[in-house]
This record gives C-alpha cells, structure tokens and sequence, in this order.
C-alpha cells in the first residue's frame, strides 16, 4: 500500500510544512500547508522561496483545493503540491491535472487502484494545469 | 444532431469502466458506503426508498430514434417497463440494480448517451430551449452551444467537487421555456446594436429550501469567452462559498450574502486572469459542433391549411401545436400528463411509438421539456392528422399543455428518500377534479414538490403546492404567483395548510377567484398580479 504517492523526480524536501500566516512571518521557511479556507493567493508574493506547499482536504466532498492548487500552476509555481487529507484515489486524476504531483492520504492507497486511477482518461476535454492537449485541439490537428 | 467522434466514445466508454470499477471496489467492501456515494451521484446514481435510481443525462434534451429505442430497451430490461422524465430533461428509472448499473451505462454508451454528471455537487446535465431549431421566435439554434458547454464541463478537474450543484440552461428566444432564471448559471443567447452574437449572462437562481430567482451577471459577453467566464463563475463560487452547512452551499446563497456587485466585481477580476490562460474553446470548435446542428433539410411549396373537420384534432392542434420557423412545418407538444396519470412517466412501448413517430415525420428528431413532457420538433402540417392519429391510439394524444392539468411533480414520497409528502397522488386527484375544464381555466401552470427542495418547482407554479411533514401527517401548503418563465416571480405560500382532500378542494377554490375576478384576455398569472393575494386567502380560509 502507498502512504506517499510522489511523481517527481526531484528530491523532496525533509522541512515541516507551517502554516500559511507562519511561513509569512519567518522568511526562511520552505514548506507550507494550505487548509481549505486559506487565501492561497496571499502566498504568491513569496512564491519564489516555496518548495513544497502542502494542500489539506478535510473531507472528500471538500473541493477548495483543487482551486488552490490551479491558482498556484497560473502563477507560475514549478515546486511540489502535495495533496494530504481525506484524499479519495478516485479524486488524484483530476488533483493531477490541477497541479498536485504528489499525494499523502489519510488511508493509503492501493498502487493498483492509483495506477488505474492515473493511467485510465485516454483523453481530456478542457486544458487545466497539465499539459495534456484538449480533444478539441486534437480535432483540429494541433497535437500539442 | 451531434454525433460523437473518436474522442467522445473514448471518454464515455472510460467513465463506464471507471464506474464498474468502483462498483466492483463497494461491492468487495473497498469503498465505504460514504466514499462512494459521491462517486455514484456522479454517475445518476441515487439510493430511493425501494431500489436506486438512475439518471440518465438527455443533454439539451434532444433524442434520436435509435437513442429512444434504447432508452424503451432499458426500461423493459433494468426497469419495470417505464421511465420517468424529469424537470431537467432528463429521464430517470426507479427500479436498479447496483449489480446491474455498470452494464446499464454500458448500453447507453451503444447510442451515444451516458449518466454523466446527472448529480452530486457537479455541473450537471446543461439543459435548453426544447424548441431550439425550430422555434419561430429564435436568435439560432441554442443546441450547439449547450454542446460545447457539455463539453466544457464534463469531467472539469477543477470543479467537480463544487460545494453543491450548479445547473445550466441555453435559450436564444425572449421567450423562456427553459426555466433559465431559475438555474444557477445560464445564458441567453442575444445579438447586440452591431448584430455581433454573444451571451447574457445570469448566475445565482436556484430552487431548493432557499430559492432565488437569477440575476443578470453580464449584458453582453463575447461567445469565445464564455469557458473563461464560466470558470471565474465557479471559482469564485468554489472558493467563497460556505462549507459548513449544505442547504447554504448553492452559488446563490453567496451572491446573496456578498451581493450582486461585489459578486461581479469578483468574477470579473477572476475573468480577466482566466482570459490570460488562453484555456477558450475556439470558433473552429463551435463551427464543427454547429455543422452537425444545420437545419434538416425542410421541403418548400408546403400547404399552411389545417383541415379541422375533425374537432378533437382541432382542439389538440391549438393547444399542443406551436410556430415554427420553416412554412408548412409545425411544433408538435406531446403530452406526458393525461387525465389521471403520473406527470412525466412513460411506458417503454409508448417511447417505441414515439421514437417511429420521430423517426417518420421530424426528421429523427424528438426532445424532452422541464415541464415533463416532449416535443417532436419539425412536423410537416400535412402530417398533423396522421401524428395526432398515432398519438391518440397510444394515449399521448392529451390537449393539455400550459393547463392546470399538464402538472410538474416530483416523484415523492413513493419513491424519494427525502420526501416529506407523496406529490404524485396529489397530481392525480387535481388531473381528476380539473379533467374537461382546463380550456377554459386557460394557461396555469400547477406545479407540485414533495419537500422543501422543491425539485416539482413549486416556486416557480403559478400555483405551487409543497408537501410537509406535520407531525407524522402529509400536509400541503398551497403558493400563488410564481412563474419560470421570462416574466419570472417567485410563488408564496397562502396561509395554513391542508391535507389531501383539502389541498384539491383549495386549488378548485383558487381557480374559482380567479374566474370570477379575471378580465379579458387574463390568464391565472396575470389576474393575481392584479388582485394580490388576499381575495385568494379570503377564499381560501373564509
């Protein structure tokens, strides 16, 4: 079973996550942890000495996230985003394509079932944070 | 109509797989009954009283033949034999078998049809004009448009984990038969002083425990930037919104709280920033989705004449037939609503008869509408007589559309988990009381919840009747003035009250004031508006 999911190849960091208002305030931390209600926004100033933000999901029906995530890809982050919480392995795909590139559920996941869950859309509709080529891009011979 | 591509099929056919997968994981005890309950959502699938249910997404409504025939094989094979169309054009079977759900999605997949996003806290089925393409009084066809949202809002990464639903509708026609200002987002389809086609915008409607009527976001918003703008909607709503308490998650209870400017102000900031992204559905998109939307190819030098010889025609063509675009051709309204029966059911021979009815005189094209009923859209006048023959013979052929028997009611308490009070009973005996005097009652539109989510739309009845619990008891409060149509109000309650019998003998007494009251040319609507309420309550509770 995997505790941590990670699909960069980059070292992770060891640094606690802190808050958000915390990692505001000490201007040598490097982790931060988003909860659900938080401005992400507020972070995009000190974008640059980010490595990793952490993104919370106290329940599964609690989508804030994923905007949180998109909202840090459009500024233009490239560090790791990972998902903790009540994070469903149905849910990663979708985490994927909005900036998360690595996963520390609650309840570990099954490899089988993640990988199925990463590996299954043939196909995407709409552009998100990937890099995936939307159908109608492909339709219309722009393969990306 | 839209026919898929490669790409379409792969999509549905993946979502099966990924269904039958998950279904396979509750089964083997992998998925908790809670973690799966927003998997199945997303996929129709509701637990009711007796069995689940399955939602079946009718996108904008509009079927084929093949497809309908489908949709008749489903009901004999996973159904007792009917189905059930809904408020939001979709059609719905109330006897499933979670074995047997994967297998059924399947099958749909076979005609280019899925259960997509029917429910849960996504973006749903979008909904449009029923009349789209061949309504006489249409900017164009809405349908090629609601395509393109379909496609914008499948499987969107970003919201769909909204904090609750969020339904569109599609209209290009000052009339709205659509319900539009009643959906949390929805676009109008309008051309301004230059003749440029764009969309006015409206967010915030809603139904439910806490309805509002829609509020107008954007005059006039450029067609290539309507996936931005949608998204500046949802993620200003998706980050915003309380998540606390889920009566009070809908889109509309925050524009209500931050008000309409603020509401704006914000989307419009997140719209400029998504307008940098370059995330917009190109004109050569919509082009290919509109070429599969031409106009069939209509016959000219057709004759206008009705021969009305035969009276019971006649009255039927007056009441379930409307203009349509092309000379010689007619809108034909089918009713779901006859005298007695359950609003919106439908047996799988009938959709057979109604599918060969499309298939041979509307060039294979038949829609679903809110109000529960359906419509073949392109009808050669000639053929009327033979449509209303064949019709007739199956028991479709009720004259009823607009009337106070042609009633919206949800399922209820027979069938739903969260009913309070049974609707579809109610509709019954009020289809009994009314049966041969809806002509001369004229346009009243009745509409009928069985809770206070309000999925019969009793907000938007004309008269609105709510079922409640009181203590332990099916109770009916009775509503007044509420409309879902361009003129859109919201129905309040009269005062206490009633049980079954007295909930019929109260709308009687309703209509009563009205026909005493009315003057030329009023219908229900407009003589309330007039009189107010009291005249009502003094009847009423006298």
């Amino acid at each position: 079973m995997l505790d941590v999911l990670r699909l960069r190849d980059d070292e992770p960091t060891d640094e606690p996550a802190v808050s958000m208002e915390a990692f505001l305030d000490q201007s040598n931390a490097s982790s931060v942890r988003i909860e659900a209600g938080d401005d992400v926004r507020q972070l995009l100033p000190a974008l640059e000495r980010v490595r990793l933000v952490e993104i919370d999901f106290p329940k599964l029906r609690d989508g804030r996230g994923f905007s949180s995530a998109r909202i840090l890809r459009e500024a233009g982050y490239k560090g790791e985003i990972k998902a903790t919480g009540d994070v469903l392995v149905d849910l990663i795909f979708f985490m994927q394509r909005c900036g998360f590139d690595s996963f520390a559920p609650d309840k570990p996941f099954d490899p089988e079932d993640a990988n199925n869950a990463l590996t299954r859309w043939p196909h995407v509709y709409q552009h998100a944070a990937d890099d995936r080529v939307p159908i109608w891009k492909l339709r219309h011979g722009d393969k990306g | 109509m839209y026919r898929y591509d490669q790409y379409d099929p792969a999509m549905v056919d993946t979502r099966v797989e990924e269904f039958r997968d998950q279904a396979r994981r509750r089964i083997e005890g992998k998925l908790t009954d809670d973690q799966f309950k927003p998997l199945r959502l997303k996929n129709g699938l509701y637990l009711q009283l007796h069995a689940y249910m399955l939602r079946v997404a009718i996108p904008y409504g509009t079927l084929d033949s093949r497809q309908t025939r489908k949709l008749a094989d489903i009901a004999r094979k996973y159904d007792r034999g009917y189905g059930h169309f809904t408020t939001r054009q979709n059609i719905q079977y109330n006897w499933i078998k979670l074995e047997e759900a994967a297998d059924l999605l399947g099958e749909l997949a076979t005609v280019e049809m899925h259960a997509i996003q029917t429910s849960g806290e996504s973006i749903r089925n979008v909904s449009a004009d029923q009349y789209a393409g061949a309504a006489a009084d249409e900017i164009m066809d809405a349908r090629p448009w609601a395509e393109m949202l379909r496609q914008m809002t499948n499987f969107i990464p970003e919201f769909s984990y909204l904090p609750r639903k969020f339904k569109i509708a599609v209209i290009s026609s000052d009339t709205d038969r659509a319900a539009l200002r009643w959906h949390d987002g929805a676009v109008k389809i309008v051309r301004n002083d230059t003749g440029e086609i764009g969309f006015e915008v409206y967010a915030g409607g809603g139904m439910g425990r806490t309805p509002f009527i829609s509020f107008r976001i954007r005059e006039f918003l450029p067609t290539g930037q309507i996936f931005s703008y949608l998204q500046a909607i949802l993620r200003v709503w998706n980050r915003h919104a309380r998540r606390d308490n889920i009566h009070k998650q809908r889109m509309k209870i925050l524009v209500h709280e931050l008000g309409e400017e603020e509401f704006r102000r914000q989307v419009e900031e997140e719209f400029q920033h998504f307008l940098t992204l370059g995330h917009d559905f190109p004109q050569e998109e919509y082009d290919r989705i509109a070429a599969y939307f031409a106009p069939p190819p209509f016959e000219t030098g057709l004759a206008e004449d009705i021969d009305r010889s035969d009276p019971a025609f006649a009255l039927w063509f007056d009441r379930q037939t409307a203009a349509h675009k092309a000379p010689g051709y007619a809108i034909v309204n089918i009713s779901l609503k006859p005298i007695g029966e359950i609003p919106g059911d439908i047996s799988a021979e009938q959709m057979d008869l109604v599918a060969d009815l499309a298939e041979r005189y509307s060039f294979d094209d038949l829609r679903a509408t809110h109000a529960q009923n359906l419509v073949l859209p392109h009808v050669r006048k000639a053929d009327l007589y033979a449509v209303w023959k064949a019709l007739d013979d199956a028991g479709l052929a009720a004259a009823n559309l607009d009337l106070i028997t042609d009633i919206i009611a949800c399922p209820g308490l027979d069938y739903c988990s969260l009913a309070n009070a049974r609707s579809i009973p109610v509709a019954q005996k009020i289809s009994e009381r009314f049966a041969g005097r809806e002509a001369e009652i004229g346009e009243l539109k009745l509409k009928i919840s069985g809770c206070i989510n309000a999925c019969g739309h009793h907000h938007a009845g004309n008269i609105g009747i709510l079922g409640v619990d009181k203590k332990g008891t099916e109770n009916y409060q009775l509503l007044l003035g509420g409309s879902g149509a361009e003129d859109a109000s919201q129905a309040k309650i009269t005062g206490p009250g009633f049980d079954e019998d007295g909930i019929v003998n109260a709308v009687e007494k309703a209509t009563e004031v009205y026909l005493a009251r009315r003057q030329d040319g009023e219908r229900f609507l407009d003589t309330y508006r007039r009189i107010g309420m009291e005249p009502f309550k003094e009847a009423l509770y006298a």
